[in-house]
């Protein structure tokens, strides 16, 4: 069984395109091109060249020896956290505009929830010169001011979405019906492996420098390229998307995902969509979604908006359901209480997103022998309100 | 023959009226049918409610969460239209997304649908290839004819394969956009109307998104069978009130 996308664009039932007519020759043009262009040579050193000259890859394989001490396990951090702008979204992005320039898009669009990828967007719009436009919930622009700013700065045009519940699905609505609006010029740079097909499978890969990096550097200081385990946070589920990549196929690794439970997955205010979410199509994918009998999108809740998303990435369902990875839900207090046990134990404060995905060492145990890898995804700047107003700093 | 097909095969131009079900009031829907029968429209399309409408304008999306808000469900929508076919003769077609149809249940849709007297469906986000192979042999066990969109980017190829694959009218999208009412047509739109006019397709056309009153629907109509009107009403009915069907009817033509 593979775990990757088939012919038809799909991972096991999940997945697909169920896109309005509107968009087919949008989509189509790109399935038919990302594959084609992703292998051109000029396109691979333009991409390797700017990872590592701009993005600053790769990124380091970070021992963590009083984590493991304290855990008796052998404990890794990928350490995307170092990118530039602050987290693994960038790794899309670069990939996604070098793409557009080949297709001759001449403007870009994005969605964004807490802002990190329209960060991410807008910066390398700004690179390029591409005139960039953002789709941001009216809410999570009061929400997130710095990173609006930052948008603004970048030279990016921040537009509120202002239908539904106002918030991360509701730009990615309004990024959808933009392109509806625009599909000759301009290209859609969706931030995580959602979205109709190709969308999952083009992030994925770009994203999947990740783990190629870790083979390389795993096989250099433990001898062979891979771990026993890897863990990640799941929001749409990019950052999980990246780690697993290459290992997706090998069964000596197990996989660990991490979702958030918000308040409890019992109390109304969660995210975690292996756990609550029905099959259904969101944003163009057949996948697992939180919605309620009626069919009605609901709206999630967890205390990190990057993992505030209704649905997951239809690979995450297909290995949800096909038991290939295991899935743990973390609620926000442990979370948050891991930003800081990250923070005072290593000298890394972790965006909170990321602070999910350690939290598991407390939920399981893991052998002295074993190599845990864990997605340092992200840093803790942007989060450093949530942190300020939760400990009361 | 099924009443949408009968329709269009009349020498006539037809013209079609989308609205939402449950708004601007939960209960307004059968009064709306009623009042558009009697107005003379051709075509009805309910469109079912739903939080995230990808192919609609803003007009459209927020009468969709006025309804939802309102305690629309698919449930609710079926129970309205228990028993109307005994007022009700104009054909009537279902507007909605396909997840709150997989959460019904596709087949349980279908059967409920015919139960009520649903002639067809309209789904956005249910793409031709998907319906082709899933789902047709089950729209027609239960008598319900699907409709496809074509906007002026649709390739001349797949425009032939959605002919093909169609039974009732090819949903021509004027422009390339989501849903909602424009003032008129360009000539971008003229050229697009001829060009297709022009590939002698087996099913009808109607065209719709962007007709609002009798200049559009003049110019829609030159080119096809029909015009499919949807944000204006809304807005109409918004500003009007739910018994003034009529007045807006006369408008057009």
């Amino acid at each position: 069984m593979s775990y990757h996308v088939d012919e038809k664009g799909y991972y096991g039932e999940f997945g697909g395109a169920f896109i309005p007519e509107m968009l087919y020759p949008n989509v189509e043009e790109l399935r038919q091109n990302y594959l084609k262009i992703t292998a051109q040579d000029d396109f691979k050193s333009e991409f390797d060249q700017l990872l590592r000259d701009y993005v600053g890859r790769p990124t380091p394989l970070y021992f963590a020896s009083r984590l493991s001490d304290k855990y008796n396990t052998k404990i890794y951090l990928k350490r995307e956290d170092l990118c530039h702008t602050g987290a693994h979204k960038i790794n899309n992005t670069i990939g996604q505009i070098l793409l557009a320039k080949r297709l001759g898009k001449n403007r870009i669009i994005a969605e964004t929830g807490a802002g990190q990828h329209g960060v991410a967007t807008a910066t390398v719009c700004a690179l390029m010169g591409i005139e960039c436009v953002v789709y941001m919930g009216e809410l999570d622009i009061k929400r997130q001011a710095p990173n609006v700013a930052r948008m603004k700065i970048l030279g990016a045009e921040v537009r509120p979405a202002q239908s539904g519940s106002k918030t991360l699905k509701d730009a990615t609505n309004e990024a959808i019906r933009d392109w509806i609006n625009n599909p000759v010029d301009t290209h859609y740079i969706i931030g995580s492996v959602v979205g109709p097909h190709p969308y999952p499978d083009m992030v994925a890969r770009f994203q999947a420098v990740i783990s190629e990096e870790c083979k390389s550097q795993l096989m250099e200081v433990e001898g062979r390229d891979y771990p026993d385990h890897v863990v990640a946070c799941v929001g749409g589920g990019s950052n999980a998307a990246g780690l697993y990549y290459h290992y997706l196929n090998d069964k000596r690794v197990n996989v660990i995902a991490v979702e958030a439970a918000g308040k409890g997955i019992d109390t109304g205010e969660s995210a975690a969509t292996s756990a609550l979410g029905k099959e259904g199509i969101i944003h163009g994918s057949k996948t697992l979604l939180m919605q309620t009998d009626d069919g009605q999108i609901t709206e999630p809740y967890s205390i990190s908006a990057g993992l505030d998303y209704p649905g997951v990435g239809p690979m995450h369902a297909h290995l949800f359901r096909s038991k290939r990875a295991e899935f743990i839900s973390i609620p926000d207090q442990e979370a948050m209480d891991w930003g800081l046990t990250l923070s005072q134990t290593e000298g890394i404060i972790p965006a909170i997103e990321t602070a999910h995905a350690f939290a598991i060492l407390d939920e399981r145990s893991f052998d002295p022998d074993e190599i845990v890898l864990f997605n340092c995804s992200g840093r803790g700047d942007k989060d450093l309100d949530t942190y300020i107003d939760y400990f009361k700093l | 023959m099924n009443r949408i097909q009968t329709s269009l095969a009349q020498n006539k131009k037809l013209l079609s009226i989308y609205f939402t079900a449950g708004f601007p009031a939960i209960d307004d829907t059968v009064s709306i049918l009623e009042q558009l029968q009697e107005a003379g429209v051709d075509l009805i399309e309910l469109g079912l409610p739903f939080s995230d409408p990808l192919a609609d304008g803003p007009t459209i999306q927020e009468s969709s969460t006025k309804a939802l808000h309102n305690g629309m469900t698919t449930d609710k929508l079926f129970d309205q239209l228990q028993g109307i076919r005994k007022t009700i003769d104009v054909p009537l077609i279902v507007m909605g997304y396909f997840n709150p149809m997989m959460q019904f249940g596709v087949e349980r849709f279908c059967k409920r649908c015919q139960e009520v007297g649903i002639d067809g469906l309209i789904i956005p986000d249910l793409p031709v290839d998907v319906y082709h192979e899933k789902y047709q042999k089950l729209f027609q066990q239960y008598g319900l004819l699907n409709m496809f969109l074509i906007t002026p980017q649709t390739p001349d190829d797949r425009i032939g394969y959605i002919d093909k694959v169609s039974e009732g009218f090819i949903y021509m999208v004027s422009s390339a956009a989501t849903t909602g009412a424009q003032g008129s047509f360009g000539n971008e739109q003229e050229q697009y109307f001829k060009r297709i006019g022009a590939m002698n397709l087996k099913s009808k056309l109607l065209v719709g998104f962007g007709i609002s009153n009798r200049e559009t629907y003049d110019a829609a109509v030159a080119h096809s069978q029909g015009a499919i009107i949807g944000s204006a009403f809304i807005k109409h009915l918004e500003k009007n009130g739910s018994n003034s069907v009529k007045k807006f009817i006369e408008q057009i033509r």
